[in-house]
């Protein structure tokens, strides 16, 4: 009888190279949509600027991007100065921040620090479903609520309120990025470890103490990335403000103005007929360009911010 | 010098929800004198340990029956003010905690916290003099601004009983301190720990028999729950009386 065989040569496993292949190309296909909305982005930033320069789109303080009907026609060149769609935005998103950062941060505190197992159970996933109210909705409650209230609130206290002003858009937005702050910060303070509570309660710290000067100054960094996350998401909103901050281009700190922003401009810029040489329609791409910047920027920030401090922990 | 025990512990039970810790604990704690609690994982030496500063408040589910007399006065009473308590009575972790701030800030903030601090000499005076006993000073004397997390694990515990010291404190209650150290950090600490005796009356949570033999002068030995026996540590562990301890000690439980 011959010996038995020992086979090593093995048959092809050709599924397995297919489901590597069929993974790789799902992950590298996000990757290459952005790469081609930014290179798109680029390109008709760049003919932008062939038409408009970038000193003036930058530093320009009027926006009023008509474009001729006839060659000869009074203002037909239009102006694109973004200064006060920058600052708008920066005044909305300011009120936002000062309405979601206390709120969120208090509420986080209260989450970790005091609420029971059985509070925090119901509390947190009703708090972050505020996160998930579209923002539409947000949107028409701004323009059709809060928008006429303080313009009623500031008449009768004599003041002159636009029917659609900065407050109103940015309480509501404020509103609207509170979960993200308060369970962004919850996760941090609650990574701070139960040592260093146990450490401060044993030496007769109170629990108020102890959250003053060791909890909160422990998990500062996490809260600050959770700050710039919420204002990266602020700058970025486009219904509410679309809907309740209004399009008028004015140069104006006062919150009780109608005020526009970058994300609603882009909208105005895009909606109903447009050629697409024209200026107006390109400055639309340049303004993406610009608030894609920003927020990456804002978002690259704190996720380094908020990753140095998980690894100080971990 | 008082004779009488700092600490009286009377029929203490301790539950946590329906579940009972601890039996029925009596136990005194003489002053100036080094206590230990030994015995198996879960037999409740640490849950006796943390009843006596009410370190078990924080846990919603834990409930305490029963006396815990320091200098005659029932810590469990109403009017006990648990801050007041806690400044009376320091602790020191199973694992170093220092807080992220720096070795000054370490050592201050008992201090600052319960008013003891009017101005930055006393600052410095507090921090040398805590340093000093826990004998740390010779160590960071030159560089008490750098974090505190940045020293060794041996180092870092005896910051935190330099901090605990700070305020001032009778009683140190000690969980497993050495625990997470190398055996010469360990070394260290004991040797501290001897010295301390002097000024604090000490009481240690540990699992380590020679440890309790070394640094102790009066063993205290818990079993399910139960003080099943205490008294002079030569004397519990050359002679016990219950054959549990017995049986613990020569290694054949826990």
């Amino acid at each position: 009888m011959a010996q038995s065989e020992i086979t090593l040569t093995g048959r092809k496993r050709p599924l397995e190279k297919l489901i590597k292949l069929a993974l790789f190309l799902a992950s590298v296909l996000a990757i290459f949509v952005t790469i081609g909305i930014v290179l798109s982005m680029a390109f008709e930033t760049w003919q932008f600027f062939q038409r408009v320069s970038v000193t003036e789109f930058l530093f320009g303080l009027e926006w009023s991007p008509q474009t001729a009907i006839r060659a000869d026609q009074v203002g037909s060149s239009g102006s694109f100065g973004a200064v006060p769609l920058i600052t708008g935005t920066l005044l909305i998103s300011a009120i936002a921040m000062a309405v979601a950062a206390p709120t969120g941060l208090i509420s986080a505190i209260y989450l970790s620090e005091y609420a029971s197992a059985r509070v925090r159970g119901w509390a947190k996933p009703l708090l972050e479903m505020l996160a998930g109210i579209p923002s539409v909705v947000y949107g028409f409650f701004a323009a059709l609520v809060v928008a006429p209230f303080i313009r009623m609130t500031g008449g009768q206290l004599g003041l002159e309120v636009a029917s659609e002003s900065a407050l109103a858009a940015g309480l509501v937005m404020g509103v609207m990025i509170v979960p993200l702050i308060s369970s962004l910060s919850d996760d941090v303070l609650n990574a701070v470890p139960n040592a260093l509570r146990e450490a401060s309660l044993g030496m007769g710290a109170t629990r108020a103490e102890t959250i003053k000067k060791v909890i909160v100054p422990a998990a500062i960094p996490g809260i600050a990335g959770s700050f710039l996350l919420a204002a990266s998401a602020a700058i970025g909103e486009t219904m509410i403000v679309v809907m309740a901050a209004g399009l008028a281009a004015n140069l104006t700190a006062n919150p009780l103005e109608a005020v526009t922003t970058v994300t609603a401009q882009i909208v105005a810029l895009l909606t109903g007929d447009q050629e697409f040489d024209s200026a107006k329609t390109l400055s639309a791409f340049a303004l993406g360009l610009l608030l894609f910047a920003t927020t990456l920027m804002l978002n690259m920030i704190a996720m380094r911010i908020v990753n140095k401090y998980r690894e100080q922990y971990d | 010098m008082s004779k009488d025990p700092i600490i009286t512990a009377r029929d203490v039970n301790v539950f946590y929800g329906d579940k009972q810790a601890l039996n029925g604990i009596s136990l005194d704690v003489p002053r100036h004198k080094v206590t230990s609690l030994i015995g198996p994982s879960g037999c409740g030496k640490s849950t006796f340990l943390r009843s006596i500063n009410r370190m078990n408040d924080l846990v919603d589910i834990c409930r305490v029956e029963g006396d815990i007399k320091i200098e005659g006065k029932n810590i469990y009473d109403k009017d006990v003010d648990v801050v007041a308590l806690r400044a009376h009575v320091g602790m020191v972790f199973q694992k170093p905690n220092p807080f992220p701030k720096s070795i000054f800030e370490n050592v201050i903030y008992g201090p600052k916290i319960h008013g003891l601090i009017k101005s930055k000499s006393d600052a410095e005076e507090i921090v040398e003099k805590s340093l000093r006993r826990a004998g740390l000073w010779k160590e960071v004397a030159d560089r008490l601004q750098e974090p505190g997390t940045s020293l060794s694990g041996g180092q870092q515990q005896r910051l935190c009983i330099a901090r605990a010291i700070a305020v001032q404190p009778s009683i140190i209650l000690m969980d497993e301190p050495a625990s997470a150290l190398d055996p010469i950090a360990t070394a260290v600490i004991e040797e501290l720990i001897d010295e301390l005796r002097a000024k604090y009356t000490i009481i240690i949570v540990t699992h380590s028999m020679q440890q309790a033999a070394r640094v102790s002068q009066r063993t205290a030995f818990f079993h399910m729950g139960d003080l099943v026996e205490a008294g002079p540590t030569k004397e519990l562990f050359t002679t016990p009386k219950d054959e549990r301890t017995q049986n613990y000690i020569s290694g054949r439980i826990g």
